[in-house]
């Protein structure tokens, strides 16, 4: 496989000739197109004949290689040893196609095709959400009207999954913030000798924004992307046609569950978080105030109000809602390959948090003008 | 038998470009092949046939090498692809083309880009001439030029097939593994695959094994047909076939749908004979 491509135009008897010898395979037209670029030797008429009697091996890549040289070599005559390679030799020219010109787009056209495209799918998106929320609302109803349509052992399944599972990564991560804020609270309220007031820095901290926020972005990042995952394979597998055909709506079977697992979840996932960052500010003050226990939580009782917890409670089940609906919706866009499923989940946990965080914004507002 | 799993031996000289012996597969506890050993010639198209469960996908992944083998010995074109590694193993792919069930097709590609992938790889080539081979393989695998630009997800299912076969042929290789390549395609569809498979195994000189059941490729296309019975291969003609005493091997050849073929096939050749 050593021996080089090598060719030459000859003129024998009045018929210029193009003769080829050594390996024409696709393994050795590398070094052959090198060496044309260089030094293109042009012909000085276009060969009439096509020697190949000398070339050991030949596919078709050498074929289309030997095509060019010939400028195109229609009606050139091939001098062959055997008569495969005549043959392969008339394949490859009765297949003959022109190199494929590659496509020139000026950059403005394709970044106005770009923009156009990208403002026609968000007009296609916002006309599916709002189909995908009028049809969960439907079922919705329709399930209160027959209960036996809530479908209680796929949401308890659901709720394994986002609660149970969930509960050691949210537990761990809600601490060390709770340890985070208490030793920032402490270093910065030293400088005015107020370190005692870092125990309402985390209990207000951790009650009203970071416990929730925290735990919705670990569960948008977490089951968020799950449910997208699930339902998106399924959509590829044909599984949610096979449902519509077998007369289950994907909607009361799929995502109703998801949707009131986590609205259940939620809350349940939150406290927990508010618990175990409580207990890491706690022991944190332990450490840096030397504080007890009990006088941590005794200060906690006496200067955090309830409403601060329940603040951060009632923002749970509509933040667990937005992000399974969210879920759920980008699921059910995913069509036809794995390429959509990967998009569309990511799409799914960028679209969550981002809804959680605009929410949050708008609860924080709601409860300015309330006073609580 | 003689050596190979053959009924008779079919070699008339040529070289060898497959050879399994003694080939031992399992999953667990559970043995799919044992003392399996089979041999494939140069130029020739073998079709690969047994009942469901018997490991059929398992042999042709184990040839492959993306099930390895627990015993034995498997011989691609004289290279024993257990012992291999690094650059040798990697240059050997060059020499297989594989065409998956479902074409396999890398869905972020363009058709087009498929076929470059193994170029890219193997031969490094310039963008121009790698065009210039995809579009001479989308056209021998009879797409349309068009379909170079488009996503795997907008060809039908009998477009997605050829272009995985355009892709598997992307270097020429000697060797080309197919699996079920007609299952799934109309009858009009399978019978032009049929004969493009014919064709370009005749143009391009290659040997082929196709994983089927689609009893008319069987007669069209297949020089011989190996079938999976009792953890080993029986190879041989269609007629060696048709003579073999066996009770699937008589089902299934002398079934309805096999008697079907039979005839369709001597139809043809009565026709052709006139």
């Amino acid at each position: 496989m050593s021996s080089a491509p090598t060719f030459r135009y000859v003129e024998q008897a009045d018929t210029s000739v193009l003769e080829a010898s050594g390996n024409w395979t696709v393994f050795n037209m590398r070094g052959l197109r090198r060496r044309l670029r260089n030094g293109p030797a042009a012909p000085a008429r276009k060969p009439e004949v096509i020697d190949i009697t000398r070339v050991k091996h030949l596919d078709t890549a050498g074929i289309l290689e030997l095509l060019q040289l010939a400028g195109g070599g229609e009606g050139s005559e091939v001098r062959a040893k055997e008569q495969g390679q005549v043959d392969l030799f008339r394949v490859v020219q009765a297949h003959g196609v022109e190199t494929p010109p590659e496509r020139d787009v000026s950059w403005i056209l394709h970044w106005l095709d770009e923009v156009g495209h990208g403002l026609v799918d968000i007009y296609h998106q916002i006309i599916a959400l709002f189909a995908f929320s009028g049809e969960v609302l439907v079922v919705t109803a329709g399930a209160f009207a027959q209960p036996r349509r809530f479908r209680l052992a796929a949401i308890v399944k659901q709720m394994y999954e986002v609660w149970i599972s969930a509960l050691v990564i949210v537990g761990v991560l809600c601490f060390l913030i709770g340890v985070v804020i208490a030793y920032q609270g402490v270093q910065q309220l030293r400088q005015f000798g107020a370190e005692t007031f870092t125990v309402e820095a985390v209990g207000i901290g951790i009650f009203r924004e970071l416990g929730v926020l925290l735990t919705a972005i670990i569960v948008a990042g977490r089951s968020g992307s799950a449910f997208t995952a699930q339902i998106g394979t399924m959509q590829v597998n044909q599984e949610v046609d096979a449902m519509r055909t077998i007369g289950l709506n994907p909607i009361e079977w799929l995502v109703l569950p998801r949707i009131l697992a986590l609205v259940i979840s939620m809350p349940l996932l939150v406290f927990w978080g508010n618990m175990a960052g409580l207990l890491g500010g706690a022991v944190a003050c332990t450490v840096y105030l030397d504080f007890t226990f009990v006088q941590f939580f005794s200060r906690l009782r006496d200067t955090v109000g309830i409403w601060n917890f329940y603040t951060g409670m009632i923002k749970a089940p509509v933040f667990g809602m937005i992000i399974a609906a969210i879920g759920c919706f980008e699921g059910l866009q995913v069509r036809g390959s794995a390429e959509s499923v990967g998009q569309l989940t990511t799409r799914s946990v960028v679209e969550g948090i981002f809804c959680v965080i605009v929410l949050d914004a708008v609860f924080s507002i709601i409860f300015l003008l309330a006073g609580v | 038998m003689v050596e190979g799993g053959q009924l008779v031996d079919h070699r008339d000289g040529r070289d060898v470009v497959l050879k399994l012996r003694d080939v031992r597969t399992q999953f667990g506890d559970h043995v799919v092949h044992d003392h399996l050993d089979f041999d494939m010639f140069r130029g020739e198209v073998v079709g690969l046939v047994g009942g469901s469960g018997t490991g059929k996908s398992v042999l042709l992944r184990t040839i492959i090498g993306l099930n390895p083998a627990r015993e034995g010995v498997i011989e691609i074109l004289g290279n024993n692809i257990r012992r291999l590694h690094g650059k040798t193993e990697h240059a050997l792919h060059a020499h297989i083309g594989v065409q998956f069930q479902d074409g396999a097709l890398f869905s972020s590609l363009t058709v087009a880009e498929n076929i470059m992938v193994p170029i890219r790889e193997h031969a490094g080539l310039d963008e121009g001439a790698m065009r210039c081979i995809a579009a001479l393989k989308i056209a021998l695998v009879g797409l349309p030029p068009d379909s170079g630009d488009k996503k795997p997800s907008e060809l039908s299912g009998g477009m997605r097939k050829r272009a995985s076969l355009a892709r598997a042929l992307a270097l020429d290789p000697e060797l080309l593994f197919l699996d079920e390549p007609t299952a799934g395609l109309d009858p009009i569809g399978a019978s032009h695959y049929d004969q493009l498979v014919r064709e370009l195994q005749q143009s391009l000189g290659l040997s082929v094994l196709m994983v089927t059941h689609d009893l008319d490729s069987l007669y069209a296309v297949c020089d011989r047909i190996a079938v999976l019975l009792d953890k080993r291969v029986v190879v041989g003609t269609m007629d060696e076939l048709l003579a073999y005493d066996n009770p699937w091997v008589r089902e299934y050849f002398h079934g309805p749908r096999g008697r079907a073929a039979a005839a369709v096939q001597e139809r043809k050749a009565a026709f052709n004979g006139k």
